[in-house]
């Protein structure tokens, strides 16, 4: 009997949650994340108050459902536009190869040679912040790495046989690119894209906690942490419970794309 | 040599790159850098003139590039729009700071690191493996500033070792200000050195299942030997690669774990710039921090060649 991926399962159990959970978020929070209530200002977690309640009376296991839906909505789109535009780059430069790979690879050596929290800065001081230049800002940041991964499979694969047999039988290099190589890159792409939604989230509540992220009334994990930060001694729990719902977030992932390395060898 | 030389010429190059691509980066953002400059006061067009020339605005894009590359090498980095204060007075000691933190991380990484990994590689109880795994995963999932807090919950409230926030400038105290620095240093170094670790161990074991390695055992050398001399000087070469790419992430990291701990560097005026949008000294971080990442690629790409002779012999 094959052995069973623990870390595929796990990481799966841990993602199910955040959906499911992010997904009840939409309709309903135990209490309104907005509304002060003064009555019940920095209450320690008890079966009410889950998580605590923070300095105005808010329930903080509300507001870290509407931060958890912030955070992975900018994830999500992070991966899939700089994933999707850096899928294409790497499938085109890895198929055609020749001087335009070679220029456009350079640039990308070069970018992903810096730390992603460094450009992305660089893009918000240009362009502000605010949630749509975050996701721009990461998405740019993030499309060499996806563009460098993809790129190399296409260069293993593109002298294999049924390759070569596809060409033979007219089939034109569109084709050939994203209906005949494209499917066997799949497992590769999926472990890129769950270690690059990490990599978005980390930026993303990183830049939010410098305050150089979303920007109210939008709410990220971030923001809270750098909110309750002055709180820590008196109030734990308001810090604690976000930052520990992040590496629970980032964990799952992690332990997910480790899972599918080992599944497929990849 | 002629490879060293051909380095240092491509050296230049990509800084002068990056000098022009900063430059021109900044001549993008949208506004009137004079309002930036007045803010909400209330200025006559002579004045705003005045401004103007003050800070260089009238002349063309070329001249301000050179003028800006000049002022570079001259120490004159231009004048804060927030603090009207010359930008390099305002870096001075915050760079001293910035470099300080990095290099203590760095350092906590590599003794760390180093053993954990080699530890990890010849471990065979099945234990410790599934607990070195756990602990790189899960320092992996952190995000700096929310270790930097955890380490502030830990040793500072409950453990009362620092204080936190009540940073010591180092002309003070200079034993302080290390010892100060040591708690942002081991929320920067934290996932890097599982990273590391993690890093080494598989390249460890990537040589372990190498023919020379069974050849060396069976001239009959002691386990230590294969692993120190042969297993070891192998597996390092991807690691020194590997490590350009965690210094510069620690030099970035620096840039949050500042914030959390209320260091004075270079992170947090560079947060503190943009916030403000004072341009001018938000460029020339840009410019060191770009500049210091190129240059410890370069310093390891030359480490890496006295470290793998085959390179040489290569060229």
């Amino acid at each position: 009997m094959k052995r069973k991926n623990a870390y595929l399962i796990s990481g799966g159990i841990i993602i199910a949650a955040f959906l499911i959970l992010i997904i009840v978020s939409i309709f309903y929070t135990p209490y309104d994340p907005v509304q002060n209530s003064y009555g019940e200002r920095l209450l320690a977690p008890s079966a009410k108050h889950l998580m605590g309640t923070d300095k105005f009376g808010r329930d903080v296991f509300s507001r870290v459902m509407m931060g958890l839906k912030t955070t992975a909505l900018v994830g999500t789109l992070v991966v899939f536009i700089g994933g999707g535009i850096g899928t294409v780059i790497g499938a085109l430069t890895g198929y055609f190869g020749g001087i335009v790979d070679e220029i456009i690879m350079k640039i990308n050596d070069a970018i992903n040679g810096f730390p992603s929290v460094l450009l992305a800065l660089v893009f918000i001081s240009v362009f502000g912040m605010g949630r749509a230049n975050v996701i721009a800002a990461l998405s740019v940041v993030f499309i060499p790495s996806f563009a460098r991964i993809v790129r190399s499979e296409y260069i293993k694969l593109r002298e294999r046989d049924y390759v070569k047999s596809a060409r033979l039988m007219g089939a034109s290099h569109i084709r050939i690119i994203f209906a005949h190589i494209f499917p066997n890159i799949i497992p590769t792409l999926i472990g890129a894209f769950t270690v690059g939604f990490n990599n978005a989230v980390l930026a993303e509540s990183g830049l939010s906690y410098l305050g150089l992220g979303v920007v109210p009334p939008d709410a990220s994990l971030g923001m809270m942490l750098s909110e309750y930060q002055s709180r820590l001694s008196s109030a734990p729990w308001c810090v604690l419970f976000p930052g520990i719902v992040i590496v629970l977030l980032i964990l799952g992932f992690s332990l997910f794309a480790e899972g599918i390395r080992k599944e497929y060898n990849v | 040599m002629k490879y060293f030389a051909k380095k240092c010429v491509a050296l230049i190059i990509t800084l002068f790159l990056i000098s022009v691509a900063t430059f021109l980066l900044f001549q993008v953002v949208p506004g009137d850098p004079v309002l930036l400059i007045v803010g909400t006061e209330d200025v006559s067009p002579e004045r705003v003139e005045q401004i103007r020339e003050q800070f260089g605005l009238n002349d063309g894009l070329v001249t301000r590039y050179f003028n800006f590359v000049k002022g570079i090498f001259s120490g004159d980095l231009g004048t804060s729009y927030v603090y009207r204060s010359p930008v390099a007075e305002l870096i001075k000691d915050k760079l001293l700071v910035t470099l300080m933190l990095a290099l203590i991380s760095v350092i906590i990484i590599v003794l760390v690191a180093f053993p954990l990994g080699i530890m990890w590689a010849r471990v065979t109880n099945k234990y410790i493996e599934a607990a070195c795994n756990v602990f790189t995963q899960i320092s992996m999932s952190i995000p700096s500033f929310f270790i930097g807090i955890l380490v502030i919950y830990i040793f500072s409230i409950i453990l009362n070792v620092f204080v936190a926030g009540r940073y010591v400038s180092y002309d003070e105290d200079l034993l302080g200000f290390i010892s100060y620095l040591i708690f942002p240093a081991i929320a920067i170094s934290l996932p890097k050195i599982a990273m590391v670790a993690r890093f080494l161990r598989n390249a460890m074991l990537d040589e372990m299942n190498k023919d020379y390695v069974r050849t060396a055992y069976s001239k009959g050398c002691s386990k230590n030997r294969v692993m120190y001399l042969h297993v070891l000087r192998n597996a390092l070469i991807p690691v020194l690669t590997f490590m350009g790419v965690i210094v510069a992430e620690a030099v970035a990291g620096s840039i949050v774990v500042e914030q959390v701990f209320g260091v004075p560097g270079i992170g947090r005026l560079l947060i503190s710039s943009i916030s403000n949008r004072d341009y001018p000294v938000v460029q020339i971080l840009i410019l060191y921090m770009a500049a210091a990442v190129i240059i410890i690629y370069f310093i390891l790409d030359v480490v890496y060649r006295i470290v793998d002779p085959r390179i040489r012999r290569n060229q």
